[in-house]
């Protein structure tokens, strides 16, 4: 008996492996972890090759502006340079036109005697250059502004700073801002991981279930093994297929991430997503949610699989699963922002929701043993519930045969199977 | 080995599957199964195998029931065919051989015999959506026996065969049978059964109207077979007393009678009026019986 699960677990398993949809998906997710690592790489061998400085000529009107603009917009540190014309507008225009510039900046005083400008360019639709124009003229303008009214530079510079502001938490075991960043950052990767894990793995399950059903195969292998190791070797199978892929993707991204560390630290990557002071613990609630979400529904997706007749109508049965996911996913992202409020505590306990919003108390907050151990409990007994219903939905699903595939079927399933 | 059926009921919510059926199945012969569509056949099967519960009566083989334990000695060949289309044969044979507890290297060294047996070894490699229903069909049934079970359930063999594939099944049938396994198989082909079986049951609605050996069936039904040929016209006969059916061909006729004094009576009638040139008077054969029992209530 346990060695015919471990032959479908092995069988579900290797045929998964080879099969070529199996392998081209790993191999895009892949190169683009690897892409996405190298982004940085990738894109400054683009940009280092043609580094070409956008010149914009300026007609000062006024003959004062253009020194101080020059300065203005040289300390952006952009590949932008700022020329002043000799000609008249209509000449500067032409040369526009022709591309010699990219664009043409006009300045002049206006009545109040600030600096106003007006941008002539073929490409409306570039932002960046106009907009570091409009930067630049408006840091002139409040120059101008404050030196017309008489204020000193450095008191404009005072106004200006950013007010200091520091949080401090009066709760003992709560967790410090760093700490709350990290896991946040850890808790969203895990609630991708584990939504998109569920929704993929869910799915080939009752592909899987429905395959065997729809060729019909499935009439000789109940009666060779029992539904229950069949259910669960199929289960077991995807599941060791996930952790490959998991495992591949893991490692993969890991030394991409660790061989660009230089070029990502800039943007502000390890700062979110750094795990150096993560706990223990929350790595190992992930697992556990991992897993148990994971088991849940799969559970019912198999169950779902058995009851089709038609692999056209895989897609149909599963939908309910489906949005029961997306509906977890969605409130997990909501409650990231607002892990303590009641709506998400309750939801929390409620087994199909608990994979992920639990974890997400888990990670954010400092919750009570209990909590997360009740969380747990239910969450296993509805898995061992499920577990029992669809392997009798299974066994009579198997042999059941109809038009339409719909959610009814799961009482006739029921009907037609063995009890035990 | 004998299977045995006792006050077997299947009901289905309000509808009777299967009615009252004892049976017993004896073992390494072959039992005929027949039946008009949905008389309940499958569902039998399916209640022998242990996949669906018995609503009323006990099935047991060599006084146990059939469970997982003993899946490695029972084969079977569903009606509904179907195999992994995207796996190749041995691939195919491989797993479903193992799930019957089989190893791998027994596998193989059956699959081949039995590839060679039906001339098929060129499709080892094939991917099974490759080949034509009756070859599926031909590796189905290798799927069925590869493991060598000691009973084996046939359902619709023959269905969907050629001549030739048909010959080459039944030779493998009754071999199997030879080497001790006990086989129920069902058709709704009479030839079939009468060629094979030594024993038979025809189901109707559920309940059996026939069971028996072939032999004792065909002479408790009573009615016999009277085949005449002669050179003058013989259509007067169906006017003899206890003349059931009349069917003239070309050249005479086949009449159906009541019993075997009738044919005395036939015989006597024929006489004096010119040259016969065959009276035959022949069993009834399993399609008559079949008519009679089952068609009966479709008139």
């Amino acid at each position: 008996m346990n060695n015919k699960f471990f032959v479908i677990l092995a069988h579900t398993y290797l045929n998964r492996l080879k099969s070529k949809a199996f392998i081209i998906t790993t191999v895009i997710t892949l190169l683009l972890i690897v892409g996405l690592a190298n982004f940085q790489n990738i894109i400054d061998t683009f940009t280092s090759e043609e580094e070409q400085v956008d010149k914009v000529a300026v007609i000062d009107e006024t003959d004062s502006l253009f020194s101080r603009f020059q300065s203005q917009v040289k300390a952006q540190e952009d590949v932008m340079e700022v020329v002043e014309f000799d000609g008249s507008e209509e000449e500067a225009k032409t040369a526009v036109q022709e591309g010699e510039y990219k664009g043409l900046l006009t300045l002049s005083i206006n009545e109040n005697d600030l600096p106003e400008g007006t941008y002539y360019s073929n490409q409306m639709s570039e932002l960046s250059v106009s907009g570091k124009l409009q930067q630049g003229l408006q840091q002139l303008k409040v120059a101008v502004a404050t030196e017309n009214a008489g204020i000193e530079q450095s008191t404009i510079q005072q106004i200006y700073s950013p007010v200091s502001f520091e949080k401090v938490s009066l709760a003992e075991d709560s967790k410090s801002f760093e700490e709350l960043n990290e896991t946040r950052g850890l808790v969203y990767i895990m609630l991708f991981l584990l939504y998109f894990g569920v929704l993929m793995y869910g799915n080939m399950i009752a592909m899987e279930v429905a395959t065997e059903k729809s060729s019909r195969v499935m009439e000789i292998l109940i009666s060779s093994v029992s539904p229950v190791t069949q259910m669960f070797g199929k289960i077991c199978g995807i599941a060791l297929l996930g952790i490959t892929q998991f495992s591949l993707i893991l490692l993969v991204g890991y030394q991409s991430i660790k061989s660009n560390m230089e070029s990502m630290s800039g943007g502000g990557f390890t700062s979110y997503f750094g795990f150096s002071n993560v706990q223990i613990s929350t790595l190992l609630y992930a697992i556990v949610f991992f897993l148990l979400g994971y088991l849940l529904y799969a559970t019912l997706a198999a169950m779902l699989g058995s009851i089709v007749s038609r692999i056209e109508d895989a897609q149909q049965v599963i939908t309910p699963m489906t949005l029961l996911i997306v509906a977890a996913f969605m409130l997990a992202m909501f409650g990231l922002n607002v892990p303590e409020s009641t709506f998400v505590t309750v939801t929390s306990f409620i087994p199909f929701f608990t994979p992920m919003l639990m974890f997400l108390r888990v990670g954010m907050l400092e919750i009570p043993f209990w909590e997360s151990s009740l969380g747990i409990l239910l969450l296993i007994g509805t898995i061992i519930v499920l577990a029992v219903i669809g392997a009798r939905v299974y066994r009579g699903g198997v042999l059941l045969y109809g038009r339409s595939s719909s959610l009814k079927d799961l009482k006739k399933a029921m009907q037609l199977s063995k009890k035990e | 080995m004998t299977l045995k059926l006792t006050n077997v009921t299947k009901r289905f919510g309000s509808a009777t599957a299967v009615d009252n059926l004892s049976l017993e199945i004896p073992e390494k012969q072959i039992f005929g199964f027949l039946g008009a569509n949905g008389a309940g056949k499958t569902t039998t099967f399916r209640m022998i195998l242990g996949l669906m519960d018995l609503t009323e009566g006990s099935i047991s083989w060599n006084d146990d029931s059939i469970n997982y334990s003993k899946s490695h000695l029972i084969g079977y060949l569903p009606e509904e065919r179907g195999l992994y289309p995207k796996l190749t044969v041995k691939d195919q044979l491989v797993y479903l051989g193992r799930l019957r507890g089989m190893q791998k290297n027994d596998i193989i060294s059956e699959m081949d015999a039995w590839l060679e047996k039906f001339h098929v070894p060129e499709y080892r490699d094939k991917k099974v959506e490759e080949l034509s229903k009756g070859n599926q069909q031909k590796i189905q049934f290798i799927s069925a026996v590869i493991h060598k079970p000691k009973l084996l359930i046939l359902d619709e063999p023959f269905s969907g065969l050629d001549p030739v594939n048909v010959e080459q099944l039944k030779k493998a049938v009754v071999e199997l049978k030879e080497a001790g396994t006990s086989i129920v198989f069902s058709s709704h082909r009479m030839e079939h059964v009468e060629e094979l079986c030594e024993h038979l049951c025809i189901l109707h609605h559920g309940t059996p109207v026939v069971h028996g050996g072939l032999k004792e069936v065909k002479r408790s039904f009573g009615k016999k077979n009277v085949v005449v040929r002669a050179d003058f016209d013989v259509n007067y006969l169906k006017d003899v007393p206890g003349v059931v059916r009349y069917k003239p061909f070309t050249e005479g006729c086949e009449l159906q009678i009541e019993s075997e004094d009738v044919a005395a009576r036939i015989f006597e009638a024929l006489s004096g009026k010119g040259f016969v040139r065959t009276f035959d008077l022949e069993e009834p054969t399993l399609n008559d019986i079949f008519i009679e029992k089952v068609g009966a209530s479709y008139e």
